[in-house]
C-alpha cells in the first residue's frame, strides 16, 4: 500500500530531544521518501534544532516553550502556507514507528483525522493504574461524541487530512492535554470524521517516562477538566476566514 | 467618629484617586483597567465625606452594621478586578503564542531564502543538485 507522500508533512514537536531527534528524522526521511519533515523546536535549550537540521529536517524554532499544542499549530500553519494537504504528527522521542504512517495516510480517504492507537492490538504498550483509567474514560466519552470506537484518544501519533489541517491551522488548543483531547472535540464539532488505526509502540530512545501516583492523579484531573470544558465551549464558527493569506 | 478619623478617611480616598489619575495621565495605566479603580476611589470619597450616605445605603439594603457594606462592596470590586485581570492575561498569552508561531515561521522562511540566495550567488557546484 503506497500513498503519494508529496503533499504530506511530518510534524515533530520537540522539546529538549537532542539525543533522539536526529535518528527519528533520518528514519522518517528513509521510511517516507518524498514527504516533508518539519521539526518544531519548542523552545529547547539543547542542540535539538541543530541535530534535526543536520539530519535533513526543516526546522522551525519557537522562541519560547508553547507546549505540544503551540508547536502543532505552527506545523499546521506551515503546511497550509506551503501547499501540504496532510499533516502527520510524530513524537520526537522515537516511540512512534514511521512505518505505520503509510497505513494511517491510506485511511485519510474516508476520514479527516486518523489516530495511531496504541492499545488496539498491535504491539505491546502498557500503562497502569490511575493513568490507564483516565485514558479509558476519556476514550469512552470521545468515542460516544465521535460516533466511532476509539481506544486511544491521547495518542500523539495522528494524521490530519485537508479539512482538519485547515481547521487546526486556525484553532488548535495550546493547553496541556488540550492538544489531544480538545482538538478531537473541536474536529468532531466541525464535522470532521475520526478513525483509528492500530499501531505498535517502541521503547523511547531518549528520556524517561513519568510514572508516579501523584502525577497520575494530576493527569486524571487535568484530563477530565480539559474534556469537560472542551464540551462546554460553544462550537466555534469553524470555517472562519483562515488567517494565512 | 472624631475629626481625625474623618480626615484620615477623606485623605485615603483622595490619595487613591490621585494615584489612579496620575497613572492614567502618564499613560502607565490604560483606561480599560482604570475604570474599576476610579469607581472605587470615587465611592470611597463620597462615603468618607458624607458618612451618612453609608448608613443610608446600609439601611436600604438591610445591613445592620454599615461597615459590613463597605467590606462587601470592597471585596466584590477586588474579585471583579481579579477576574478581569485573569481574562486579560489569557488574551495576552494567546497573543504571545500567535506572535511566537509567526516569528518561528518568518525565521524559517528567512533561513530558506538566505540559503537559496547564497546558492544563486556562488558559482555553480557540480556536485550539488538543482
Amino acid at each position: 500500500m503506497v500513498v503519494n507522500l508529496k503533499h504530506t508533512l511530518i510534524v515533530m514537536p520537540a522539546f529538549n530531544e537532542e539525543e533522539s531527534v536526529g535518528d527519528v528524522v533520518r528514519e522518517v526521511l528513509t521510511e517516507l521518501p518524498g514527504a516533508g519533515c518539519l521539526v518544531v523546536d519548542d523552545g529547547s535549550n539543547d542542540r535539538t534544532a541543530q541535530n534535526a537540521r543536520n539530519a535533513g529536517a526543516i526546522v522551525a524554532v519557537l522562541p519560547i516553550n508553547l507546549g505540544v499544542g503551540g508547536a502543532m499549530r505552527l506545523g499546521f500553519r506551515y503546511a497550509l502556507e506551503n501547499g501540504f494537504t496532510n499533516v502527520v504528527q510524530i513524537d520526537a522521542d522515537g516511540q512512534h514507528d514511521p512505518a505505520s504512517v503509510q497505513a494511517m495516510l491510506a485511511r485519510l480517504d474516508g476520514a479527516d483525522v486518523v489516530i495511531g492507537a496504541r492499545f488496539a492490538g498491535s504491539g505491546s504498550y502498557e500503562v497502569r493504574g490511575l493513568r490507564r483509567w483516565a485514558m479509558i474514560a476519556l476514550s469512552w466519552v470521545i468515542s460516544r461524541i465521535a460516533h466511532t470506537p476509539l481506544t486511544d484518544t491521547t495518542s500523539g501519533l495522528r494524521a490530519s487530512g485537508p479539512r482538519a489541517v485547515l481547521l487546526f491551522a486556525n484553532q488548535y488548543p495550546a493547553e496541556y492535554l488540550g492538544d489531544t483531547i480538545e482538538s478531537l472535540v473541536i474536529a468532531v464539532r466541525s464535522g470532521c470524521r475520526i478513525e483509528q488505526v492500530p499501531v505498535a509502540m517502541r521503547a523511547r530512545s531518549g528520556g524517561v517516562p513519568s510514572h508516579n501516583a501523584v502525577r497520575s492523579a494530576a493527569y486524571l484531573a487535568r484530563a477530565l477538566i480539559a474534556l469537560v470544558f472542551a464540551l462546554l465551549r460553544p462550537a466555534d464558527p469553524a470555517n472562519r476566514q483562515v488567517r494565512t493569506s | 467618629m472624631n475629626t481625625t478619623s474623618y480626615v484620615l478617611g477623606v485623605a485615603a480616598a483622595i490619595l487613591i484617586l490621585v494615584v489612579v489619575i496620575e497613572l492614567l495621565r502618564k499613560r502607565r495605566l490604560r483606561e480599560r483597567h482604570a475604570v474599576w479603580w476610579l469607581a472605587a476611589g470615587l465611592l470611597a470619597l463620597l462615603v468618607s465625606i458624607f458618612p451618612v450616605s453609608l448608613e443610608w445605603a446600609a439601611g436600604v439594603v438591610g445591613i445592620q452594621v454599615p461597615t459590613n457594606l463597605v467590606f462587601f462592596v470592597g471585596i466584590a470590586i477586588l474579585v471583579l478586578v481579579c477576574l478581569q485581570h485573569s481574562a486579560e492575561l489569557t488574551r495576552a498569552e494567546e497573543k504571545v503564542r500567535s506572535l511566537a508561531e509567526s516569528l518561528a515561521l518568518v525565521e524559517l522562511r528567512l533561513r530558506q531564502v538566505e540559503t537559496q540566495l547564497s546558492r544563486e550567488t556562488t558559482p555553480p557546484d557540480p556536485d550539488a543538485d538543482a
